[in-house]
């Protein structure tokens, strides 16, 4: 392994790394968004509305983040859907990212018992008041490790926006690769970067765990 | 619709190399699942043991399989082995390698999981009725632990499934690239080709993971 090498390249993953948090982050964003309003809409059953929800999980969790980008970078083009490479990784992101969230909120709704509800109506509380003072916060509290899960899953699928040509890490170590074929530096460098971005989440992850387990069971 | 390229799929044998290049994704999927449960079985055991070593050693092991992108790990073994190593493996086997190694550490998580689920009053009763500990382990605790495993294993069956669509990037032939073939040999006659193609490569996946997710649902309702 040569020094002078990895310092060369460093400033090259650097930029890689935020560009990756970039798009990471607000398909994260978006996939959060998605979560919610889809979880309320099969909460309360929305008709129509919570079909399309089901079927949208179906798809989404069915079948490869790559597929998915590809048909959105290269096929939808095609019938006048123009999307530049950051819009299609963000988009495809968020949208696999919601299927996902929907089921831990959803998991995370379906856990507070009926009672809550009941005991809050016949204190005189609205339905709306209900389910924002009483049921969300305690149905947050039991999905955070889920939704912690998904987060780590969703920034190690970033690996993939390479294939659409985004300067993600693993475009920028492939790429250095083939041109200078440093292949043991570069492979090397992978590795610390995406232990940068991601370990700190895992341990978050790990405490956070912890108390929202405070938060339920006291102990 | 011949303008998007859904009729560039009946010219030839185009389909049906679309679909082989599908079986090549199923077909490392399904090595690496058999070899992921068996290992993972072993490995889930280990884990529930209290050995210290052991326990610091699997959490590492898990950790890393948590944190890296499966890619990450395809590159590491399919340019970076062979580069310091010096050897020569197959794309094929560095897939199956790779996934495996992954699908190992899941399932190996999930058989703790499951094992660790029962409740002890199970251990305790059995013992109380004067079962021996292979007794209750045979009887009692596998039982319900493969219960609950099953649907989950499916899953993994699916996960396992999806991944391999990343093979693509060390040079495989599955499904995605003989798209590309398909579309890039056809470009003069049908511009629009990538429409059509893509989604039938999309609608392949979702039809080949969406009856096993089923199942699993469908099992994990029965059996809960």
């Amino acid at each position: 392994m040569d020094i002078d090498i990895l310092k060369e390249y460093i400033p090259l993953y650097k930029e890689a790394l935020i560009l990756t948090l970039k798009i990471g982050w607000q398909g994260i964003f978006l996939s959060l968004i998605l979560g919610l309003i889809g979880a309320a809409i099969l909460h309360f059953k929305v008709p129509v509305l919570k079909t399309i929800t089901g079927i949208y999980i179906e798809i989404f969790r069915n079948t490869p983040l790559l597929v998915q980008l590809f048909f959105i970078y290269f096929a939808l083009p095609k019938v006048g859907i123009q999307i530049t490479a950051e819009t299609c990784g963000v988009l495809g992101l968020g949208l696999l990212g919601g299927a996902y969230m929907i089921e831990t909120f959803r998991s995370g709704l379906e856990s507070i018992p009926t009672i809550q509800t009941e005991s809050a109506l016949s204190l005189g509380m609205t339905n709306g008041q209900t389910f924002y003072h009483v049921i969300l916060p305690q149905a947050v509290s039991v999905s955070v490790p889920g939704l912690l899960a998904n987060v780590i899953f969703l920034l190690k699928e970033t690996s993939v926006f390479s294939t659409i040509s985004l300067m993600d890490l693993m475009f920028t170590a492939k790429d250095l690769i083939g041109m200078y074929a440093k292949t043991i530096e570069c492979l090397f460098l992978l590795v610390v970067f995406y232990l940068i971005m991601l370990l700190p989440v895992s341990l978050l992850g790990a405490i956070i765990e912890r108390r929202a387990r405070y938060g339920q069971f006291g102990d | 619709m011949d303008n998007l390229g859904i009729d560039v799929l009946f010219k030839g044998t185009n389909f049906i190399r679309l679909l082989q290049g599908l079986w090549v994704s199923v077909e490392i999927s399904i090595v690496s699942v058999v070899i992921s449960i068996i290992l993972g079985l072993v490995v889930g055991a280990l884990m529930t043991l209290e050995k210290m070593w052991l326990k610091v050693i699997l959490k590492i092991y898990l950790e890393i399989v948590r944190i890296m992108p499966q890619m990450v790990l395809l590159f590491i073994v399919y340019f970076g082995t062979t580069r310091v190593f010096g050897w020569d493996v197959s794309a094929e086997s560095a897939a199956i390698f790779v996934f495996s190694f992954w699908g190992i550490a899941e399932m190996g998580d999930l058989v703790r999981g499951s094992i660790k689920s029962i409740p002890k009053i199970q251990f305790e009763s059995a013992f109380a009725l004067g079962m021996d500990k292979k007794q209750t382990y045979f009887y009692i605790i596998l039982p319900q632990t493969i219960r609950r495993l099953i649907p989950l294993s499916i899953n993994l069956i699916t996960r396992m499934i999806k991944t391999t669509s990343l093979v693509m990037m060390i040079g495989i032939v599955e499904v995605l690239k003989v798209a590309q073939q398909i579309i890039e040999a056809n470009r003069k006659t049908s511009p629009n080709a990538a429409f059509g193609v893509f989604a039938v490569v999309f609608l392949l996946y979702f039809i080949v993971c969406w009856p096993i997710s089923r199942l699993a649902v469908y099992l994990e309702k029965r059996w809960a």
